[in-house]
């Protein structure tokens, strides 16, 4: 199979200007192994699998896909938290996606992190404070006023009270906790944040609380944005642009009116099918499309990898893979990988 | 046998509670819950995790019970199914299921009941399946108890259960442990083992909670379709006002243990009267509509259950406290006043929330 299709077709933000953030190509492949002492590998999970994206400065991409689709590891792989096996990641021209952890602190600062579990990602024995000063420490940063006072500044903005710097962790709600984790990933000023489904563990009207102070940090303070998540009303709401991920690919990329409101791969037809919305009038009046569980990572399909799930399948689509591609009749950088794109229209008069 | 030595009505006056003047139960109604109060000793004091809920369930129909983690929603689904745990719990109220009483019922009588005329399916479906028997063995077990069926019909009954609720190759999958199935399908497997029976009532958990979107509709289909053909009444615990709007005929709102409002989807959805619904309706983000506008999250945290505030429970996190005179949000609890059916616990006047609803929340929402 050829994992460099997408390569040849670059990515791009916006035109004309150069993007923060410029993944190509990229791949993750875990080894599965045998139990036994020679832990023979049997087999991969194709995580992440060819993918590309760009993220502007300043910009917010959303990226959603099912659960196992392989969008945790794509942010793992940019904030480096793994090393990717083929592919590039280009933060600002440079290449990060072998770099050493020696190359890789001056970036770290600048590439952070929010996670989805604000349970599991704050050290329980450490107060507030010191979780949010941690950034500091290891990069060996003193603001001006000292780092007591920086960390102060930083609840604040979160909406936390400043006096709360001596608490720990179990003293505060799970949204509070939510602001901890954000505080502590705007303590080096980062330029690029991913936030890996920072508010689908918190109850709805804090999660709208969280997304509310993400938003307001995102255009005030100009950081860009991978928001990882499944719910794609949060993402509609948060994203500029929105990228759409099936089993390790991006299969639908394009700004958030085009991906919502004139959608062209079948697969973001079937997610949005699928959305109960707040409002009787709205609710799903047509069914699901029938479509089953997503296949093993373990042993993707040939061709296009949702064929096996689509309603507009053609022999074509099982022989080869559809590469990702701007379609003429689209907005500009409105790019579907499918050999049969058209409006949801079709794709659900096919079911 | 005194399972439950504290029983019905030993904590509360049944006068105390606002709804109880309502009219009987029906004769239709499978459940009937009667000023439930449900409360946890803990080593801070005691939690009241549900505090006087009355509702009554149809035959056949399906009620939503939404609200955020802490309302008391998933609390109230346990005590029905005596699933508390006996020693820090202590029930107050009634729950007649079809005439008996389960409040402070003894084992025996409750081991008849569950899993053969109410059943429930949780979130967590790995967790709810055994990992060291079989799928069909375990919904095959479930049969023979209750049934007293042969292992041989035990075992068809499985595969056609699992069958029906959309499992491919049945009879090959009934030899699969848990950990064989896909999530979507585990939760298929869970609803095949809690309709095994044919109860007449059936508690959901969050069911489609831990789910992707796409399995979720499928397995909201799932439901509905096998209500329709059985006639099972549902009670649909949920957070998410998007699966209540496309699964059920009634909805109670839950906040700190109360019921806030009770009403039907379309009532509750489309002509809310509480300003925690309203809250709620705010803060969800929608798939159409103008992105611009922020959301309007309901501020500030839900209160602590040890130590609740006074008058109405939402009136530190309401906007509209100022509009009702004399300081009575902190200082009365609003009765739920039902008519109909329908109903808000709160002070504002009705022409009040309906005006407020249509004038200065609607325009809002996206």
């Amino acid at each position: 199979m050829d994992q460099k299709t997408g390569v040849q077709d670059r990515p791009s933000a916006e035109p004309g200007t150069a993007p923060l953030l410029e993944v190509a190509g990229l791949v993750k492949h875990f080894p599965v192994r045998t139990g036994g002492l020679g832990r023979r590998q049997v087999g991969k999970v194709r995580a992440v699998d060819g993918l590309d994206l760009a993220v502007g400065v300043g910009e917010s991409l959303g990226l959603v896909g099912e659960s196992g689709c392989g969008k945790s590891t794509t942010g793992r792989l940019i904030t480096r938290l793994l090393e990717p096996t083929d592919g590039s990641i280009r933060y600002q021209g440079r290449e990060i996606g072998h770099a050493t952890r020696r190359e890789l602190a001056p970036i770290r600062s600048e590439i952070q992190m929010i996670f989805q579990d604000p349970y599991s990602s704050l050290n329980p024995r450490q107060t507030v404070g010191a979780i949010v000063a941690a950034p500091m420490e290891i990069n060996r940063i003193d603001p001006p006023g000292g780092r007591k006072a920086k960390v102060k500044e930083l609840l604040e903005r979160v909406g936390l009270n400043p006096e709360h710097y001596n608490r720990f962790p179990h003293e505060f709600s799970g949204g509070q906790r939510q602001r901890v984790g954000i505080a502590r990933a705007l303590a080096l000023r980062p330029k690029l944040i991913v936030a890996d489904e920072p508010v689908s563990a918190l109850d709805v009207s804090i999660q709208a609380q969280v997304v509310n102070l993400l938003q307001s940090l995102q255009r005030e303070l100009d950081i860009a944005f991978l928001f990882i998540a499944h719910d794609l009303a949060v993402v509609r709401h948060f994203s500029e642009r929105v990228a759409v991920m099936y089993l390790g690919k991006i299969v639908e990329v394009a700004d958030r009116d085009s991906v919502y409101g004139n959608p062209h791969h079948p697969y973001t037809h079937t997610l949005l099918s699928a959305v109960c919305e707040p409002d009787p009038d709205k609710a799903r009046g047509r069914r699901a499309l029938p479509i089953g569980d997503p296949p093993s990572p373990l042993a993707p399909p040939s061709g296009c990898r949702f064929r096996t799930r689509c309603p507009k399948a053609q022999p074509l689509c099982a022989e080869q893979e559809p590469p990702l591609a701007q379609l003429a009749e689209l907005a500009d950088g409105h790019r579907v990988a499918c050999h049969f794109p058209g409006p949801a229209e079709d794709t659900l008069t096919h079911r | 046998m005194p399972d439950t030595p504290d029983g019905a009505g030993v904590l509360l006056p049944k006068q105390v509670a606002p709804d109880s003047a309502s009219v009987p139960a029906p004769d239709a109604a499978i459940l009937s819950v009667r000023d439930l109060t449900v409360r946890f000793r803990t080593e801070d004091g005691v939690v009241k995790a549900v505090d006087g809920l009355s509702f009554d369930l149809a035959r056949g129909s399906t009620l939503g019970i939404v609200g955020e983690s802490g309302s008391g929603k998933s609390v109230t689904a346990l005590s029905v199914l005596g699933l508390h745990n006996p020693e820090r719990t202590e029930l107050g109220g009634t729950i007649r299921f079809d005439g008996t009483e389960l409040i402070g019922a003894p084992r025996r009588t409750l081991n008849r009941l569950r899993g053969r005329r109410i059943s429930m399916i949780f979130q967590d479906a790995l967790a709810a399946l055994s990992p060291f028997y079989t799928v069909g063995e375990q919904i095959a077990e479930t049969y023979r108890e209750h049934m007293g069926a042969s292992r041989k019909e035990a075992k068809a009954r499985a595969v056609e259960m699992l069958g029906r609720v959309g499992i491919p190759n049945p009879n090959r999958r009934a030899d699969d442990y848990p950990h064989h199935f896909s999530g979507g399908m585990r939760q298929r497997a869970m609803i095949a083992m809690a309709l095994v029976c044919d109860p007449d009532l059936l508690i959901a958990d969050e069911p489609t909670t831990a789910l992707d979107v796409t399995v979720q509709a499928q397995i909201l289909d799932l439901i509905a379709d096998l209500q329709a053909e059985t006639g099972t009444a549902i009670i649909f615990i949920t957070h998410d006002l998007g699966v209540i709007a496309s699964t059920v005929h009634d909805v109670l709102v839950m906040y700190a243990g109360r019921c806030v409002e009770r009403g039907t989807v379309r009532e509750v959805l489309k002509d809310p009267r509480h300003p925690y619904t309203w809250g709620l309706l705010s803060s969800v983000p929608e798939l159409s509509g103008s992105v611009d506008l922020p959301l309007r999250p309901v501020r500030g945290t839900p209160p602590s259950l040890l130590n609740p505030p006074p008058g109405c429970p939402f009136h530190p996190r309401c906007d509209y406290v100022a509009r009702v005179p004399e300081h009575a949000c902190s200082l009365d609890r609003p009765p739920l006043e039902l008519v109909a059916g329908r109903g808000s616990a709160c002070h504002l006047a009705t022409a009040d929330k309906t005006r407020i609803f249509a004038d200065e929340v609607r325009p809002l929402l996206g």
